[in-house]
């Protein structure tokens, strides 16, 4: 539909009730696969290896081959029910899904259907402006990815008008434990803010937990928004639409608004609303329909036969509980408080992705302040230069070393900016690295006091000036002194002494 | 008697991408039928105490540790393959969209 088609966004949200469902997936950072001992590329280990390198006989559905479950994935995947205030099923099992598309050789995806893993959740999630909101949990469950088709001959790349597809093999059989929502209704016009505040907190719980590494660039975290429009207090639920494909923040937000858009622009014309998967494209900001949502029947579920029930222990599920970290949002409130941000620093730290750096710093015994400049700054400013990640060119605790350089007078910022190239550079710690470089900060009085007479010398006229109340004077004194002392001096010190001299001369 | 029709079976082949003829949709929808109808009989001696069996075998739990084992050279993977690029399996022009 053409963006002068689409009812007004404001319009929409008055004149239609929304209601909103989430599908979430997470990849599981597990070393292996699901039901294979092939090695995961959902970890970094072995992230971007060659096509179909990472397979054995079970990932490519061959004859004899059968599937044994991951220890660990259903450690993760409880974890993962537990965090989202989930039960645990006493007892689960596997279900083959199947549907013929060449993603999965073997014509079925082995799956979760009337047992889930976990079951009966809610979460808070947060708005910008601090206010919660809190999203009903149907189920978690545990299923397996399917393999990677790129296709080729068509001229977008896309499917229609493809010639033939490239299958690779890697992610298939990738852990994924499948996130699905209750019905959210009553949103109204946050509609958008509140599916990015969905997604943004399961990645966090994610990556609190350390069972994915959450990057949605790379498919570790993909998102299927229903969206459905019925009359403004008509107590019913419209026809809902499925859009995939939506794997960014920032798309959750716009595909939301743009399907309510369209939808209210086709109730508005007397039209209906057909159930169906769109996808949604990044490029021009729009869903296109794609297959119509086939009923569950379809897939002929049924008990997966190759493998057994999994009923985790009391002790295990009570042991993982016990682990769980703080919520992300109790945790957030906890640091802005602690740490006396405002909302816009500590928002600017949180979409730096930089929150658990701050928190590590500051607990290795820096300022919160000053932990946050050094990370949203320089630090931030290296790593954009050189298309890395903050993270992987420093530690926390040099961080904080850093910091305590500059407040006991050792380092000058700028000094300490230096010290922090060397400790990027790998030259070590930031003390060593203020050793080698000879970066100390001069704070021997009797050489300060000499440098001082030395630009006095050359500048008769300032003590005069300064006895005169032209205080601003001493900088040209104070420029000269740090250009002599090669800028290893401390600014602030030098300028007590020159004004002491003022006064005593 | 058994729910299976000529229409069950059409959409089942469909649905397994199998071309059946006039003919073999008749068979099948007899012989699916003497099939539903034999398991069916297990609900004339199932009472409600029975609990619903997936599993016959009373074990649970059944996983392995999570370590990496050895896996297909991509030779090894490619060989059955009808056709590939040297890295990839190579398979025809998808109409429909993807799952």
């Amino acid at each position: 539909m053409a963006r002068a088609d689409l009812m007004d966004f404001d319009e929409a949200c008055q004149r239609f009730d929304i209601a909103l469902g989430f599908e979430v997936h997470v990849e599981l950072s597990t070393r292996t696969k699901m039901f294979s001992d092939a090695p995961n590329p959902a970890s970094s280990e072995f992230h971007g290896a060659e096509p179909n390198t990472l397979v054995t006989p079970v990932c490519l559905g061959l004859p004899g081959s059968l599937p044994v479950v991951n220890e660990q994935a259903i450690e993760h995947a409880i974890s993962l029910g537990l965090a989202l205030g989930c039960s645990i099923a006493p007892s689960s099992r596997f279900a083959r899904k199947n549907y013929f598309y060449p993603d999965l050789a073997k014509n079925y995806q082995i799956s979760q259907y009337d047992e889930p893993i976990a079951f009966d959740g809610s979460i808070e999630i947060e708005l910008e402006d601090g206010r919660t909101v809190a999203i009903g949990i149907e189920r978690a469950h545990m299923e397996e990815d399917a393999g990677k088709l790129t296709h080729v001959g068509g001229a977008t790349g896309r499917i229609q008008g493809a010639e033939y597809s490239l299958v690779d093999y890697n992610r298939a059989g990738v852990p994924l434990v499948e996130i699905v929502t209750r019905v959210i209704l009553g949103t109204g016009a946050d509609a958008p803010a509140v599916g990015r505040a969905y997604v943004s907190t399961i990645r966090d719980i994610a990556l609190a937990l350390g069972v994915s590494e959450g990057r949605m660039e790379r498919g570790n975290l993909r998102c299927d928004a229903n969206v459905s429009l019925s009359p403004k207090g008509s107590g019913v639920l419209g026809t809902r639409t499925e859009t995939k494909n939506v794997n960014s923040m920032r798309s959750v937000e716009r595909a939301i608004r743009y399907e309510i858009q369209r939808q209210a622009a086709i109730l508005d014309a007397g039209g209906a609303i057909v159930q169906e998967t769109r996808h949604w494209h990044e490029d021009t900001g729009t869903t296109s329909p794609g297959r119509p949502k086939s009923d569950a029947d379809d897939y002929r579920y049924f008990p997966e036969p190759d493998l057994l029930p999994v009923q985790p222990s009391a002790v295990l599920v009570e042991r993982l509980r016990a682990a769980l970290p703080e919520p992300p949002a109790a945790r957030r409130r906890r640091l802005r408080e602690t740490w006396g941000f405002t909302d816009l620093e500590f928002r600017d730290v949180v979409n730096a992705g930089l929150l658990v750096e701050v928190e590590r710093t500051v607990a290795a015994g820096a300022a919160p302040a000053q932990a946050r400049k050094w990370w949203t700054g320089e630090i931030s400013r290296i790593a954009n230069a050189s298309d890395r990640e903050p993270a992987e060119l420093i530690d926390p605790a040099a961080v904080a070393e850093l910091v305590g350089l500059v407040e006991s007078g050792a380092l000058t910022d700028r000094l300490a900016r230096e010290a922090l190239d060397g400790v990027v550079a790998g030259e070590g710690s930031p003390a060593e690295v203020v050793e080698r470089r000879g970066l100390a900060v001069v704070s021997d009085d009797g050489a300060l006091v000499a440098a001082i007479d030395e630009a006095l010398a050359a500048q008769p006229d300032v003590l005069e000036k300064i006895r005169d109340g032209k205080v601003q004077a001493a900088g040209a004194v104070i420029g000269a002194v740090m250009k002599a002392m090669q800028g290893k001096a401390d600014a602030a010190r030098v300028r007590e002494l020159v004004l002491e001299r003022a006064g005593s001369a | 008697m058994s729910e299976i029709t000529p229409e069950t079976v059409e959409h089942l082949a469909e649905l397994a991408r199998i071309a059946l003829t006039d003919e073999e949709v008749a068979t099948l929808t007899r012989q699916l039928g003497a099939i539903a109808d034999s398991v069916a009989k297990v609900s004339e001696v199932a009472t409600p105490e029975v609990p619903a069996t997936s599993h016959p075998i009373p074990m649970a739990n059944v996983t392995r540790p999570d370590v990496p084992g050895p896996t297909l050279t991509t030779e090894e993977a490619l060989s059955g393959a009808p056709e590939s690029d040297g890295s990839r399996f190579v398979v025809a022009a998808i109409l429909g969209e993807e799952q």
